[in-house]
């Protein structure tokens, strides 16, 4: 009787570990025929090895003249709006200088700082914090510099949130699809419990479209290749005194403010 | 041995049944979470964490602390302490359970979590606190049954035990290590990007946790045949002692490298706390009350004639819980995100269901610690001949 008991656990036991091992082995053996997912650009898709944003602050003097831009972002990237301010949603907002610089903040600032708006986004970073911390790599950062979120893979754990030291990112607290005025097709709404952000239109740049804010912002906004020294970007950079936010952690941010 | 846990006096069955009345209402306020999603707490944009992680965060300390028991019996053979090793291996499990607990419902797509493993990514922290507080787990869970049982059949542990009661003691500094990273490596939260967070971090563990095996001790020799022992209860209470002790040191270093330093972003976080910020300062009455316990505490403990009378160690040791939890599981968290980093100032005060969830998981802890202490001290009056 006893052998026997022996015997059957014994069998048992192999076979559950052929049965455990059979999908690894398959992978195994299919892993030599198995072409690797082919992505391909499109034919008019603009492309950087590094992309980046100047905006230049003098010729955005009012709010009107930050409204467009912000207005078409929220428009065709389905951003909620909430009136309970707990569950806000921002991507591209406005803030005071000491708000924006903190640490760059001083008495004797000049009345047009002190009291005009600034455009706030997503930097971009070159050494983003954001990806480093994220636990799946549902943020991630492409080839060309942009930091890009896959709101399938989040799983809402929100370290990303307390990684980025500019304040960029905005979590769906609540199902956020009651709140979008009027649905744009051509961009996902996101499900509650993810992270979102600015994605530097990386939608529109795949069918050869600058950024959407760059396109309505009468020239204020310059967008390109940064490590293209011919480049727009590059020439703005050359020819003004440009700052960025919080240089000194390091981050490495791709937007730049002319002030 | 998971019998003994199923069989017990009138007392026992009404307490797990009370235990399981709490667990109800938060699993349904859980159910609204999981459907609503995070909005029904008081989180937002700008304080992303709450009660949830500061719970956590508060618990791997209690649940790190089993080694300020197991250390002293295995490495330097202090013999006192074999008899409340299974206490304080318990206590790390139910610790750690609850850990795990807070962190799953803190995140937005439960139903995800798995994506962790699947995407592996060590260079997230969260990847490294996932492993060591699951090892953790399992190394208490193995080595606490096994012992346990070798000591009901009166025979010597099986030898394989040994590496892993010894790889348990530097595993249990790095739960609480590692998860004081979490929060010290991000640049632009100036109040814990210090490097003094993770020494800070098991100071407060090891007079927290410590504090409430000896309250978990006296509430064992009150209600069972039991006796943890007068001598192991006063080795605990001085390394609470110390541990308290050195908690307020290394706090009262951080400020003064904050204020003496000057920074403005280091200095608003502990301003915000303890004086307000801007008008705002819902902490302000608990973080003193934290700071008035802790020194209490300091003076009952250190001073030998109140630590070696045994109500007044009740007191002192309650004192040190409430004071290290307000610090660690109310301030430590939201202070970190206040002011945020556009250096708005926006406060955080948990929800009534928020609240609902945190007390159920502190009951599914407890109902643990429960059941696990009921196995171990049945046995161990079994053992002595007491039952």
């Amino acid at each position: 009787m006893k052998s026997s008991r022996r015997r059957f656990l014994k069998i048992a036991g192999i076979s559950a570990l052929g049965l455990g091992t059979k999908p690894v082995l398959d992978v195994m053996a299919s892993s030599g025929e198995m072409a690797a997912p082919k992505t391909t650009k499109g034919e008019n898709a603009l492309v950087a090895q590094r992309w980046g944003m100047i905006i230049d602050t003098r010729k955005l003097q009012s709010e009107e003249d930050l409204e467009p831009m912000i207005e078409i972002c929220d428009k065709i990237h389905n951003v909620p709006k909430f009136e309970n301010k707990n569950h806000e949603v921002k991507w591209l907002w406005e803030e005071e200088f000491k708000h924006v610089f903190p640490m760059q903040e001083q008495d004797f600032l000049g009345y047009r700082l002190k009291h005009m708006s600034f455009l706030t986004l997503c930097n971009h970073c070159e050494k983003a914090p954001c990806v480093r911390v994220c636990p799946t790599k549902a943020t991630f950062k492409r080839e060309d510099g942009i930091v890009l979120m896959d709101f399938h893979r989040c799983i809402g754990c929100r370290f990303c949130m307390a990684a980025c030291p500019y304040g960029s990112r905005s979590f769906n607290f609540r199902d956020p699809r009651p709140f979008i005025k009027e649905t744009n097709p051509d961009f996902p709404t996101r499900t509650k419990g993810v992270v979102e952000k600015c994605n530097f239109c990386a939608e529109r740049l795949a069918v050869g479209k600058i950024p959407a804010c760059v396109e309505v912002s009468k020239g204020a906004l310059t967008f390109g290749d940064l490590d293209d020294p011919e480049s727009e970007v590059r020439k703005v950079l050359r020819n003004n005194y440009t700052i960025r936010r919080k240089p000194a952690l390091g981050t490495g941010p791709s937007v730049f403010y002319i002030v | 041995m998971l019998e003994k846990a199923l069989t017990g006096t009138k007392k026992y069955y009404g307490w797990m049944a009370a235990l399981l009345a709490v667990i109800g209402v938060g699993f349904a306020c859980y159910l609204w979470q999981f459907q609503f999603g995070l909005g029904i707490t008081g989180m937002s944009r700008d304080v992303s964490w709450g009660f949830y992680i500061a719970q956590f965060t508060f618990l791997v300390g209690v649940a790190a602390s089993a080694v300020m028991v197991v250390l002293p019996y295995y490495l330097h053979n202090y013999k006192a302490f074999g008899r409340i090793t299974i206490l304080g291996e318990f206590l790390a499990v139910a610790s750690v359970t609850m850990c795990i607990l807070f962190i799953f419902v803190d995140l937005g797509q439960p139903t995800r979590v798995m994506n962790v493993l699947l995407h592996p990514t060590p260079n997230s922290i969260l990847f490294w606190d996932m492993i060591v507080l699951n090892g953790y787990l399992f190394l208490n869970i193995i080595i606490g049954w096994k012992v346990l049982e070798a000591e009901r059949n009166d025979v010597a542990p099986a030898g394989w035990l040994k590496p892993l009661i010894y790889l348990s003691i530097p595993w249990a500094v790095s739960i609480h290590t590692v998860t004081a990273y979490l929060y010290c490596g991000l640049p632009g939260r100036g109040f814990w990007l210090t490097a003094i967070l993770a020494p800070r971090f098991l100071s407060s563990a090891f007079a927290a946790g410590p504090a409430l095996l000896i309250l978990l001790c006296m509430i064992v020799r009150k209600l069972t045949k039991f006796d943890p022992g007068k001598e192991q209860i006063q080795s605990l209470a001085k390394v609470v002692a110390y541990a308290i002790t050195v908690n307020v040191f290394f706090f009262l270093c951080e400020v003064f490298v904050v204020f003496y330093s000057n920074i403005p972003e280091h200095m608003d976080h502990i301003k915000y706390l303890f004086v307000g910020l801007h008008g705002h300062g819902v902490l302000v009455p608990w973080m003193w009350a934290s700071m008035i316990l802790m020194v209490v505490s300091i003076i009952l403990l250190v001073n030998p004639v109140t630590r070696k009378n045994e109500t007044v160690l009740v007191v002192a040791c309650i004192t040190v819980f409430i004071g290290t939890w307000i610090d660690k599981g109310l301030g430590m968290i939201s202070g970190g995100f206040v002011p945020n980093p556009l250096h708005h100032v926006n406060e955080y005060v948990p929800t009534l269901p928020e609240i609902l969830i945190a007390i159920a998981i502190w009951a599914i802890g407890f109902l643990i610690l429960t059941a696990l202490f009921k196995i171990a001290v049945t046995i161990k009056e079994e053992v002595a001949g007491l039952a």
